[in-house]
């Protein structure tokens, strides 16, 4: 699977292959429950965390209510600072700014940092058709490029690969890149580490152009601002002559100030640190000190169109944190490649649907893709309510309705008796099928009922059943936890992960909702 | 029409239920999170930097004024440091005489960067709840890049005055326009198995110096 997410199977025909991979399972489970063990602590340490996430949700709504007045405020900004700005429709108009842009340098070769949006909009392969080579610099990203595969974690993208996977992969694939790993380099992650650095400096050192993306923009100030923590962005934003930033239209923040609130929470929720090891911001150019030309191009491939739904519209809040990742008993299950974009997990199964329409079966597939166990609405900073926007979702799968496509508004079918219908019926049915997962869920839908939809829009034959009957509200103790309690904890269940589930829900008894 | 015409006027058509009188201004933000977690004397600050700045990695070593030099010399002998790229504002008598000051010149090549040992800047706030130290290109911290590619970086941080409690409080004093390098503890990675590895690219060794009167013996 080169690099690309065209033509990837619906979510439940993805689900059910990682589920069967051990290997990936036993790395996610690793992965998601030690993140976000740190993650308590670190967001623990501040006592306002609950103010700086009302905060952060209402900064991003003023901003989002009012996006053409702060992207017309920000492109002047960034002009009156000497950059350059363009706009990109789409995905195909972005990749031909960037690759006109890195033509008229005369170069065939760009250092990149990891973006999301560059990812989403398939940027590599576009340079690629027109002979310029992008490197990765990103470790994770590295190996994935490396091995030719595709990220899993908007965190830790790699999370699939074991060390002497990546040993293997660095050992054979990196000289035909650059400089060549070392013949006795062994799977010990420091070594690893070491042979990326080698690597990569020599690509940094000689690097004309860079591409990166951003975590912020002030629209105030021109200001650019990228949060990351191995220096590979440093060297990407200061050591190329020209610097083209590709950046969603919604990752705009009014001003200056409006930045301690996410410059607080996006390291404690995202990494679990206090903060992260490096942030670098800039306006514009630094006459001899970093890039003389900086070019932005602003993205909006489908994100007017999530911008237009007053219940959607929220998803565009999103600061990629990848907590809500962390937390899903459905992510841990089916792994990131499941979801059939660069954006994986719940913030995937509400982000995707809404910039590409959900005419696919993938698409229509992945508001399935949720117990709506509200655990990722809970632990968001910027308060997504990722649970309500996922039955909103599925209400347009099942009932079709107005939407914007393109910025038109359309109105689109239901997409009963359709492939799409008969793949979203697979996800909901892949979910409940999977006992741990929905467990979780009824757990939490039982101590956070408001975030319960009163009606199950189930398609197909489903339907008229939810359609006419409430769905019968949780107990205050689900007949799980129920069982499990008066039967002790190890009745009738060989999964490993009970333990952990039901410290959570206690933590949550009497909690923030 | 423009494409920036084109996605503006989607963006208008997308947030027709936004009322007309409602300005971005008007559009509420509550803003009931703390300037700081904790009142702290200056002292009590002072300990908590060094605290997070270790936590995070960061090798701390404390000083008074007249004892600045003679630990500079002392941090760069200790790993065999002969070449020290500084930017202007550090004093001549900080760098002792047997070390090679580098200027930090734009039109040197990164290469010739990568080849020195060491970096000596100064910072331009400190933030202790974070253990965050802070450089915004002022005159004793130089280009981006001089704190970017060498393996070594010393910097010097002013107590109490360049120290602050919190993020709100270390963005009120820093300037926008200023490109900006935030540091915490030097570069990781957990991408290997999410072990954590120190270094990756940026200097694998970071030496926090804090200065401080309150120190004189
Ligand atoms: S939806 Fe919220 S929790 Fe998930 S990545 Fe985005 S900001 Fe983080």
């Amino acid at each position: 699977m080169s690099g690309t997410y065209l033509g990837m199977p619906s979510f439940p025909t993805a689900a059910a292959a990682s589920t069967r991979d051990m290997r990936l399972r036993g790395n996610l489970r690793h992965a998601t429950h030690t993140i976000r063990a740190k993650r308590e602590q670190a967001v623990a340490e501040l006592g306002d965390w609950q103010e700086l996430r009302a905060a952060g949700a209402a900064l991003k709504e003023r901003t989002l209510r009012h996006l053409d007045h702060y992207l017309e405020q920000l492109e002047d900004a960034v002009t009156a600072a000497g950059g350059h700005v363009h706009w990109a429709q789409d995905a195909a108009e972005a990749n031909r700014i960037v690759t006109d842009l890195v033509l008229r340098t005369g170069e065939s070769e760009v250092v990149k940092v990891k973006s999301m949006a560059t990812q989403e909009i398939g940027l590599n392969d576009a340079l690629a058709r027109a002979g310029i080579s992008a490197h990765e610099t990103d470790l994770a990203e590295l190996i994935v490029q490396l091995g030719d595969d595709l990220p899993s974690h908007i965190l830790v993208p790699a999370i699939h690969r074991n060390r002497d996977e990546i040993r293997d992969i660095f050992r054979s694939k990196m000289g035909d890149r650059g400089r060549a790993a070392p013949k006795n380099l062994s799977d010990d992650p420091r070594e690893l580490a070491e042979a990326a650095r080698l690597h990569l400096r020599e690509k940094f050192l000689n690097a004309k152009v860079g591409v990166s993306g951003a975590n912020f923009m002030v629209a105030e100030t021109g200001t650019l601002v990228v949060v990351e923590s191995e220096g590979n962005g440093r060297m990407c934003l200061t050591l190329p002559e020209t610097l083209i930033s590709v950046v969603g239209i919604e990752k705009v923040v009014p001003t200056w100030q409006d930045l301690e609130v996410f410059l607080q929470t996006l390291p404690r929720s995202s990494t679990a640190e206090r903060m992260n090891p490096y942030t670098s911001t800039w306006t514009g150019t630094t006459d001899e000190d970093g890039p003389s030309d900086f070019h932005l191009v602003l993205l909006d491939n489908g994100r007017t169109d999530a911008l237009a739904d007053t219940v959607g519209r929220q998803a565009l809040r999103c600061i990629r944190c990848s907590a809500c990742l962390n937390v899903c008993p459905v992510y841990e299950r089916a792994g990131g490649h499941a979801y059939g974009s660069a954006y994986p997990g719940p913030i995937g199964a509400i982000l995707t649907p809404q910039l590409r329409g959900v005419g696919s079966e993938l698409d229509a597939s992945l508001p399935y893709a949720s117990s709506l166990c509200g655990a990722c609405y809970e632990v968001c900073p910027v308060a997504i309510d990722i649970p309500e926007v996922l039955v909103h979702l599925r209400e347009r799968v099942v009932e079709g309705g107005t939407v914007s496509v393109r910025g038109r508004r359309t109105t689109v079918k239901p997409a009963k008796g359709h492939a799409a219908e008969r793949a979203a019926m697979r996800a909901a049915r892949w979910t409940f099928e999977h006992p741990r997962a929905l467990r979780a869920g009824m757990r939490m839908a039982s101590h956070a009922r408001r975030l319960t939809p009163r009606r199950l829009p189930l398609p197909g034959a489903g339907r008229a059943w939810s359609d006419s009957r409430d769905l019968p509200r949780p107990a205050p103790e689900s007949f799980r936890d129920w069982w499990r309690r008066t039967r002790g904890p190890d009745a009738g269940s060989a999964d490993s992960g009970k333990a952990e589930v039901r410290e959570r829900g206690e933590r949550r008894d009497g909690g923030a909702r | 029409m423009s494409s920036r015409d084109i996605v503006l006027g989607r963006i208008r058509r997308a947030l027709t239920d936004v009322p007309r009188e409602e300005t971005p201004e008007n559009s509420p933000v509550p803003r009931d999170y703390w300037d700081t977690h904790a009142r702290r004397s200056d002292a009590q600050r002072l300990d908590l930097l060094a605290e997070n700045l270790a936590d995070y990695r960061a090798l701390v070593h404390r000083c008074p004024p007249s004892g600045l030099p003679a630990l500079i010399a002392e941090l760069l002998a200790a790993r065999g440091a002969r070449s020290v790229v500084a930017p202007p504002g550090i004093p001549a008598d900080w760098l002792p005489d047997e070390i090679e000051r580098v200027a930090d010149d734009p039109s040197m090549p990164p290469r010739e960067l990568d080849a020195l040992d060491s970096v000596l800047t100064g910072c331009a706030v400190a933030v202790a709840e974070t253990g965050t130290i802070v450089l915004d290109a002022g005159a004793d911290q130089g280009r981006r890049r001089i704190s970017l590619v060498p393996d070594h970086h010393i910097c010097v941080v002013r107590a109490p005055e360049q120290i602050v409690d919190s993020v709100p409080q270390a963005l009120a004093r820093l300037d926008p326009s200023r490109p900006q390098t935030w540091i915490s503890g030097p570069s990781a990675t957990s991408d290997i198995e999410l072990d954590r590895v120190e270094g990756v690219h940026g200097p694998r060794t970071l030496e926090v110096v804090l200065v401080s009167a309150a120190d004189e013996g």
